[in-house]
């Protein structure tokens, strides 16, 4: 239930609301859409990433002297757990071999064992935490793929590009909107139950930045739907799929030709380090909105801490684009309990409307994300004034659901938005009949470890696939656009390195990057306690963290990630 | 913009230094007493206690099922079931996590199966020990009719199935709940993919599509743009129609 506090606010919804839903209903966008020197403008004054102290130059590693989003540069500048002296001896003795290790056991990594072991080859897993622990099992909305008439795969494209600022790498974007339909119907001959219309044909909505509707979907259980889905399958192979559960790699191991010829895992149970080699490696470990960047709340999964950008760049990999943080323009603002939840874009698609403090709309609702979230920002900053507080301290703005049912008829909503309705059924507010506050909220890794359209890296046998790769999206992703790349990346990975893996011969294994890291880092005088990756996000207040310092020896325990996360000013508050 | 950045933590707000405290409640988690944030969720509030989760968090919003959790309350005989993201702290709660679910999911090949009763009966035999004594639906932190879905299965009803089952996180507490034994997530999980699979309305659209990927006609329109500078795919996309 709102508070008092909000009731009148409330009923200024109400009163616009008429006058919005005729405008809705003719068709034509209920807010002009932004030019380019509109979005550039908003863009450089309220996003996020634009802030003075946003970003700042890595100091080692393939990109030293790029400008970075200044967290990823300090999660980069920071210690191995491994020490490789110690490791030595236990690096000729492998506790895995493998023809294929794939790491992370969400959408990309399920795609990818699958695909590997439809070329003959046979993979391990190896995840952090359960299969499926991932961003994938919670993405509501949708999934791109031009698939109705009035669509094609090039005009995906061409959206696709503007949305990411014409960044983008054209190889990966067309890889991306070519393989669309493909994916839809692989992933139905798996059992992925699409909304569909009484011909058949699939349901399509608009997403934020899309010129054609191409947003299929699952109601708004589309990841869980697929994740399940695919882990399923996956399961249904225990012979040619090897799943290590709660043992999340933490170096990559090279050998002395230089090939990815495996990883290091860390036994969370035991706190043991277990060597895999594997002919190749593909890293699908996801994304990093468990950083906290900039102190935002988040949307991502509890083990989404950049793992896989971290491994690579130690064992020399490019990243590309790592400048750049994707805030999700709906985040839930109130209830507390469930501030940063995402609030799927899907709402949007069907109707729903931001609106200020006077119930008035001031933005288009589909504008690219990064353009609707800094659009928000600044509709709430000091200047406008015009966003609403709650009693904790937030600030956002209302999304107006409730136009939605009368747009397309009562029931519609419920039917399709079960796990929105149920999120806020929860505590008392039904979303049929009153909005939403939302606000801007950490969503996505823009950028990662550079690929090319066979997931290939710079390094031999090392390939990526999902949000942890870089280059698909350019500076910005699109709604839906991550779900189709880690259904068609995952498959390209599994595919190619399968490939490479049939081929390759791999000579003596070692550790000498993360010496040779090391060194950097002390070369270049950098001081810093950090021990990457970090695995886990501590939420333990900071008092308790000073006290569990105590504990901490040489050897890093697990709670060793919480060094450093103390006592670092602004920005780290929420690490 | 700094007056509207967001910096709060999960665990309490950061901005909030030198104002009164929250309000606790004293719950026990796994027998050791802990004042908490009244208004914490039971995964905030183990937090709070400095513990590290590992295992009993995964997606923190009520959607990956990891962080099944059962407690009972100060006077009440009953065991409550919930998601530890999404569930409440109530004063004299007493709980604890469940770290996993054992359980044996059946091996199947989707490709070689019916979307009917004998599948269900050959993959799943135990679901016929139902006894529909209506626990695995009181158990559902979802509000599922759970129990409906199992009987949903045992009639061959596969789109009730798929329906019922749908908003599934499959945290396998009510597998755990049931006196007799079955696995009713995973019965589910069958349903759903058969629907999908087998029952599904064919597109013909997207037939249609497919053949054209295929036929590579969309080649020259990609090789096209692909050619164009920023400046001319720039003007492109800012001068492209909207559906």
């Amino acid at each position: 239930m709102y508070p008092d506090y909000l009731k009148g606010l409330l009923e200024k919804v109400e009163q616009t609301r008429p006058k919005r839903l005729e405008l809705a209903k003719t068709g034509k966008p209920v807010y002009p859409p932004m030019n380019a020197a509109e979005r550039e403008d908003v863009l450089s004054k309220f996003h996020p990433d634009s802030a003075a102290d946003a970003r700042r130059a890595v100091r080692i590693g393939p990109n030293r002297g790029e400008s970075l989003t200044t967290e990823i540069s300090e999660l980069l500048e920071a210690h191995s757990m491994i020490d490789p002296v110690r490791m030595e001896p236990h690096l000729r003795k492998p506790d895995y071999e493998t023809d294929l290790l794939i790491i992370g056991g969400g959408g990309a990594g399920c795609w990818a064992s699958i695909a590997a072991m439809k070329n003959g080859v046979s993979s391990m897993i190896a995840t952090k935490l359960r299969m499926g622990d991932a961003n994938t099992m919670m993405s509501e909305g949708g999934m791109q793929a031009a698939v109705s008439p009035t669509d094609s795969p090039s005009r995906h494209y061409l959206d696709a590009i503007g949305g990411g600022h014409f960044d983008n790498k054209p190889e990966l974007v067309r890889a991306l909107t070519e393989d669309g339909p493909d994916v839809v119907r692989e992933l139905e001959n798996l059992g992925v139950i699409w909304d569909k219309m009484e011909d058949g044909s699939l349901q399509v909505l608009h997403g934020g930045g899309t010129s054609r509707k191409r947003m299929v979907s699952c109601r708004d259980y589309i990841g869980a739907i697929i994740m399940r889905t695919l882990m399923d399958e996956v399961e249904n192979h225990p012979d040619q799929i090897n799943i290590r559960e709660f043992e999340p790699a933490v170096e990559l191991l090279l050998d002395d030709k230089g090939q990815c010829a495996g990883a290091i895992l860390y036994d969370l149970d035991t706190e043991r380090f277990l060597v895999v080699k594997a002919k190749a490696t593909i890293v699908t470990t996801g994304g990093f909105g468990r950083l906290h960047i900039r102190g935002f709340a988040t949307t991502n999964h509890y083990g989404a801490t950049g793992d896989g950008l971290v491994m690579a760049y130690r064992a020399g990999a490019n990243l590309k684009f790592m400048d750049s943080v994707q805030y999700h323009p709906t985040g839930a603002v109130y209830p507390e309990q469930i501030a940063g939840f995402l609030v799927t874009e899907k709402i949007r698609g069907a109707g729903g409307q931001p609106l200020n403090k006077h119930g008035e709309l001031f933005v288009f609702p589909r504008e690219p994300r990064d353009v609707e979230s800094a659009a928000i920002i600044r509709e709430c900053a000091t200047d406008r004034n015009n966003g609403i507080q709650t009693a904790a301290g937030r600030t956002g703005v209302w999304l107006d659901s409730p136009i939605i049912d009368q747009i397309h008829g009562e029931g519609y909503t419920r039917h399709q938005f079960p796990g929105m309705c149920r999120a806020f059924d929860r505590y008392g507010i039904d979303i049929v009949k009153q909005p939403m506050l939302i606000y801007p909220s950490l969503h996505y890794q823009n950028g990662g470890i550079e690929i090319n359209d066979r997931c290939e890296t710079n390094i031999p046998g090392l390939f990526v696939a999902g949000e942890a790769s870089g280059g698909v999206h350019g500076r910005n992703r699109l709604m839906g656009n991550s779900v189709l790349d880690y259904n068609v990346f995952g498959r390209r990975a599994g595919k190619y390195a399968s490939e490479y893996a049939k081929n390759v011969k791999l000579g003596n294994l070692t550790l000498n990057h993360v010496t040779a890291y090391a060194k950097e880092i002390a070369d270049q005088g950098i001081e810093t306690d950090l021990i990457t990756p970090m695995i886990l996000p501590s939420y333990a207040p900071e008092d308790v963290k000073l006290q569990q310092l105590a504990r901490l020896g040489n050897v890093p325990a697990r709670h060793s990630m919480l060094r450093s996360r103390i006592g670092q000013g602004e920005g780290k508050k929420a690490c | 913009m700094g007056g509207v950045r967001q910096t709060e933590t999960e665990g309490g707000k950061a901005d909030n230094q030198g104002q009164p405290q929250a309000r606790t409640v004293t719950i026990s988690i796994m027998g050791k007493r802990a004042q908490v944030p009244e208004d914490a969720t039971i995964m905030r509030a183990i937090e709070h206690t400095g513990q590290q989760i590992i295992r009993g968090a995964g997606c923190r919003e009520g959607f990956c099922g990891a962080c099944g959790t059962i407690y009972r309350m100060p006077g009440d005989y009953r065991i409550h079931t919930g998601l530890a993201c999404t569930t409440m702290v109530k004063e004299g709660m007493a709980l604890a996590q469940v770290p996993y679910v054992p359980m044996e999911k059946a091996v199947y090949d989707l490709e070689a199966l019916t979307p009917d009763v004998d599948t269900i009966k050959r993959l799943y035999p135990s679901i016929f020990r139902c006894v529909a004594c209506g626990t695995c639906t009181k158990a559902c932190p979802q509000g599922l009719q759970v129990m409906d879905y199992v009987q949903a299965a045992k009639r061959g009803d596969i789109a009730d199935l798929m329906e019922l089952s749908f908003d599934c996180v499959a945290c396998g507490l009510c597998a755990l709940r049931c006196p007799a034994e079955i696995v009713q997530h995973k019965v589910g999980i069958l349903g759903k993919r058969l629907y999908g699979r087998y029952l599904r309305k064919e597109s013909k659209e997207l037939d249609a599509r497919l053949q054209e990927v295929k036929d590579r006609k969309f080649d020259s329109e990609y090789a096209e743009l692909m050619s164009l500078g920023r400046e001319a795919l720039s003007e492109r996309y800012y001068a492209r129609d909207s559906e």
